[in-house]
């Protein structure tokens, strides 16, 4: 008997815990008070070190703004995602983040070309996007009620490191590369398309998706000699490109987009990385006179300074809380739809974020972006943040130019030409 | 059958001279004979069909003449495509041993070479994190980084060889064939996450900015073009070569390279006759491993920056160079890896100028010319007929 009885306690004590534990989710998930924000960028691979300063950004605003959520008596989880900058992978983890009732909003993607499939998927469940790096104009131009971005758009980058080849005294003749990606190849074509309305001469314009010896492809470069070679691609591609284009024999100036700006390009390409010149959607987080706290707080965070995008990683998370916030409030305290969600977030107007002032067009392209033009100084990876901006171009997107054109002369004039 | 048994030397009946001279001859000149005959070979085919495709468009695009370009580019193109084919040649000599041995292609291959170049990596990694890199004679480093890595992969691929393929000896073809693929995602997964826990990075960069002698580029004059030379290419060359007559004198000269020769001609046979059949089979799965594992890290070495992904395409390449020189024959795996070298560096080089094609088509090209040889010599360029194939 007393044998039993010991040997019995146990159990009704796991059944005792075990009851409380249902009964507590039960009334959570009842009172359906859990909100869930994703994120889906490189989180392994090639260009993690990117995709993981995007998923700290978020990290970092759910913590730091989600105070008036969890007031109103919401818990906020956060859910990164590794999409490995793969197409594939991207969709597939879309399909389970749609699956889950309680995710509301998704931050993503690095990549164009995961950006634009995954996106299809979110619409299809009316899942809000906003996304802190995709430049692809595809990206919004598919008018999706769903997605938006922070940044600017290739299609507008591209030609402004055109217009800034152009004004290079020395450069008269380009080649063009790019890595066959939606982004890569989309920026590339851009560019070439200014570089030859600028009156530049463009030898060559080529693809490649070889990652390790670029011999063969650059025999013809030198035979050439351009003067500047412009890389629509990734940094992890395009610093192993530099480094051996330089060990070749190569003399003149390199460039690329925003694709590079990252810390890793240095490591990469040693020596040789000095003097490229990269355009940019994102300025060095030191550029943006409202991110000061933000880097103090994030190199207390993470033990780094904040790479590209993480500040625009911290806004897109803090447009959609604060979107949160309005849904909640305009459903009298309850959880919105994620349509209703979406909605709410199209209609964000003068957000005062660290990288400036946001506003979605009917695309949900920001109204005006900063375009930047830097150039690398040292090959010291730790001295990537004080790159020096060359030139800040604030443009509008096409739907606001657009806009403006209908608006009259007057109105085009006063917005600030490249 | 497939020979292993004639490698890089000479036919039995050639000559008749003394023993001295005879080995000289058999195991340096034939050989590095051999090898600059390929070379000069498929460069002056290519170079003429080059200049055949610049009379026949002599301007393919405005203000290119064709003709001028080849010119130019010729030593460039041709350098860069040796150097590249001497590393193909050695990973194909891993395919093609199995082979000739097993008549399996063992497709984890790709990932021992990638394997080699990640251990040169780590190799010279530490010795650069310990202070000491510049203090090493150039010689010493270089070899001791291609010994260790050869050590390394020809272990692994041992070890593959035990756990993934010999329980499966028995078994249809497409089973080791799958077990290969497996192990295959095993090693590049392994790697990533080792590499992620200990350096947490995804691109492994060779240390090589801190010695001079290896990035300074050497300037060849051939009339009127200048090419800047890598150090690093002809280390890769003359790595390859020295480790090629190693080969052919282990394979022919030796009476473990019988052994391995008769296993591959007849395994029943050969275990009749007293000859360790497993240990024959382990011992060529060392050899080959060891060959991707040199290549691996002069690879690793030239390119700069390696990845856990990044022996696929080298891999894929020279198993294709390994079919078309023929599988299981040593040299045509030689033959195999620098024709197709030098033929993507043509196809890189002239492609360029025409405007619809450009450079994305140069493995178009180059497989095509594997399809017409092989749709016209199905057993590869030097193969023997082989009734079953994989």
């Amino acid at each position: 008997m007393l044998n039993r009885r010991v040997r019995l306690q146990p159990l009704v004590l796991f059944a005792l815990i075990l009851g409380l534990l249902l009964s507590s989710s039960f009334v959570v998930a009842q009172e359906g008070r859990v909100i869930k924000i994703a994120s889906q960028s490189p989180l392994s691979g090639g260009q993690s070190a990117v995709g993981v300063g995007i998923r700290n950004g978020v990290e970092l605003a759910i913590q730091q703004l989600g105070g008036n959520l969890r007031d109103m008596g919401f818990q906020i989880q956060y859910v990164p995602y590794d999409d490995q900058a793969s197409p594939d992978v991207g969709v597939a983890n879309a399909q389970q983040i749609v699956a889950d009732p309680e995710i509301l909003a998704v931050i993503g993607h690095y990549n164009t070309g995961v950006a634009i499939p995954s996106s299809e998927v979110y619409n299809q469940n009316q899942l809000l996007m906003v996304s802190p790096a995709n430049t692809g104009p595809a990206v919004t131009d598919r008018g999706l009620p769903i997605v938006n971005r922070v940044v600017g758009r290739d299609d507008l980058q591209g030609p402004t490191g055109a217009q800034f080849a152009a004004s290079l005294e020395d450069v008269e003749t380009v080649w063009v590369l790019h890595d066959t990606t939606a982004y890569g190849q989309g920026v590339a074509e851009f560019f070439r398309q200014e570089a030859e309305a600028q009156g530049l001469v463009v030898l060559g314009f080529e693809g490649t998706e070889e990652r390790a010896n670029f011999d063969g492809i650059i025999q013809p470069i030198l035979a050439l000699a351009p003067d500047l070679i412009y890389f629509g691609g990734i940094y992890d591609q395009v610093g192993i490109f530099i480094s051996q284009a330089r060990a070749a024999g190569y003399e003149g100036y390199f460039m690329g987009p925003d694709g590079i700006d990252s810390p890793d390009l240095a490591e990469l390409a040693g020596e040789a990385v000095v003097g490229t010149y990269y355009t940019t959607v994102a300025g060095p987080a030191s550029i943006y006179p409202n991110a000061a706290q933000f880097i103090e707080d994030y190199t207390e965070a993470y033990g780094e300074p904040p790479t590209p995008f993480a500040a625009q990683a911290y806004d897109s998370a803090a447009i959609v809380l604060a979107a949160l916030e309005r849904a909640i409030e305009a459903n009298g305290g309850e959880l919105p739809t994620r349509e209703q969600l979406a909605a709410e977030a199209r209609a964000t107007e003068n957000y005062e974020g660290l990288t400036g002032t946001i506003t979605f067009d009917d695309n949900g392209d920001p109204e005006y972006s900063n375009y930047y033009v830097l150039q690398v100084v040292s090959a010291d990876p730790a001295q990537w943040s004080s790159n020096t901006v060359i030139s800040t171009i604030q443009i509008p997107s096409p739907l606001k130019a657009q806009e403006l054109a209908a608006e009259g002369e007057a109105t085009a004039e006063a917005t600030p030409e490249s | 059958m497939a020979s292993v048994s004639r490698g890089l030397a000479a036919p039995s009946w050639s000559l008749r001279l003394p023993p001295a001279v005879r080995w000289v001859y058999d195991y340096l000149l034939y050989p590095i004979g051999q090898m600059l005959v390929f070379i000069i070979g498929a460069a002056v085919v290519l170079t003429l069909l080059a200049y055949l495709l610049a009379a026949l468009v002599p301007e393919p695009r405005p203000n290119i003449i064709l003709a001028d370009q080849i010119s130019r580019q010729l030593p460039g193109m041709i350098i860069s495509g040796i150097s590249i084919g001497f590393v193909y040649a050695m990973i194909a000599l891993g395919y093609t041993l199995v082979y000739g041995v097993l008549k399996f292609i063992n497709f984890a291959h790709s990932e021992i070479f990638m394997v080699g170049s990640v251990v040169g990596f780590e190799i010279m990694r530490r010795i650069a994190d310990s202070g000491t890199l510049q203090q090493w004679n150039p010689v010493v480093l270089i070899v001791t980084v291609v010994l260790v890595s050869m050590l390394v992969s020809g272990l692994l691929a041992v070890l593959i060889e035990r756990i993934a393929y010999r329980p499966l000896r028995g078994a249809p073809r497409l089973v080791p064939l799958i077990s290969a693929i497996g192990i295959s995602f095993f090693l590049i997964d392994f790697v990533r996450a080792t590499e992620a826990i200990t350096r947490n990075d995804f691109n492994l960069r060779y240390p090589t900015d801190q010695l001079p002698w290896l990035t300074q580029s050497v300037a060849l004059q051939f009339g009127t073009t200048t090419v800047n030379v890598k150090p690093t290419s002809f280390i890769v060359v003359g790595g390859a070569v020295l480790t090629l007559l190693a080969l052919n004198y282990f394979v022919n000269g030796t009476k473990l390279g019988r052994g391995i020769r008769a296993v591959a001609q007849d395994q029943t046979t050969a275990a009749l006759m007293g000859i360790n059949v497993n240990f024959m089979i382990s011992l060529t799965f060392f050899v080959g491993g060891a060959f991707g594992g040199a290549a691996g890290s002069l690879f690793g070495m030239n390119v700069g920056t390696v990845t856990p992904y990044v022996g696929f395409i080298p891999g894929i390449k020279a198993f294709t160079a390994a079919v078309l020189g023929g599988i299981g024959n040593i040299t045509g795996a030689l033959l195999g890896g620098l024709t197709l070298g030098l033929v993507e560096a043509f196809l890189n080089g002239v492609l360029v100028y025409f405007p619809a094609l450009g450079q994305r088509y140069t493995d178009i090209f180059a497989f095509s010319v594997l399809i017409l040889i092989l749709i016209f010599r199905p057993s590869g360029l030097l193969g023997e007929r082989v009734d079953e194939k994989v």
